[in-house]
């Protein structure tokens, strides 16, 4: 995850509270959006961001995930999503996120 | 699990982009707090 936000996802969190906060990721690949996870629940594994060593804990879940697409109205999942899940790896993906919001989330 | 949170998204250029995730997650009755089209690789 870049830098910049980075500091956005720690200012919204000190501002919101991590409790009421839920981060929602698009990444077409699964070891990116592991990363992703990883960087909003244990902080920033590559330690170069504001996010390093920080634990925000937050939960976090991929716009394909059962968990979300069962609470989007069908119709607009549809139209905005369903197109890209077709041809991304769902399991591959799920499989990655799900792995470190167990591990690190606070809030899953 | 949604309904009432505040929503922070990370979309992708190059899998699903910020604005369609959005669209879904206001939808679902969250809020969003942050929107922004990342490119991860």
């Amino acid at each position: 995850m870049d830098l910049e936000n980075q500091q956005r996802v720690k200012d919204l969190t000190e501002k919101h509270g991590k409790e009421n906060l839920v981060v929602i990721l698009g990444g077409a690949e699964a070891e990116a959006s592991g990363l992703a996870c990883e960087t909003v629940t244990n902080g920033d594994p590559t330690f170069a961001g504001p996010l390093a060593g920080v634990q925000l804990g937050l939960a976090c879940y991929h716009i394909l995930e059962p968990e979300i697409k069962d609470e989007v109205d069908p119709e607009v999942y549809d139209e905005q999503v369903s197109m890209m899940e077709m041809v991304l790896d769902v399991d591959e993906i799920v499989d990655e996120v799900s792995t470190y919001r167990d591990k690190y989330s606070e809030f899953s | 699990m949604l309904k009432g949170k505040k929503v922070i998204i990370l979309g992708d250029r190059d899998g699903v982009p910020g604005p369609a995730i959005e669209e879904c997650i206001k939808s679902a009755g969250a809020e969003v707090v942050f929107t922004t089209t990342e490119c991860f690789v």
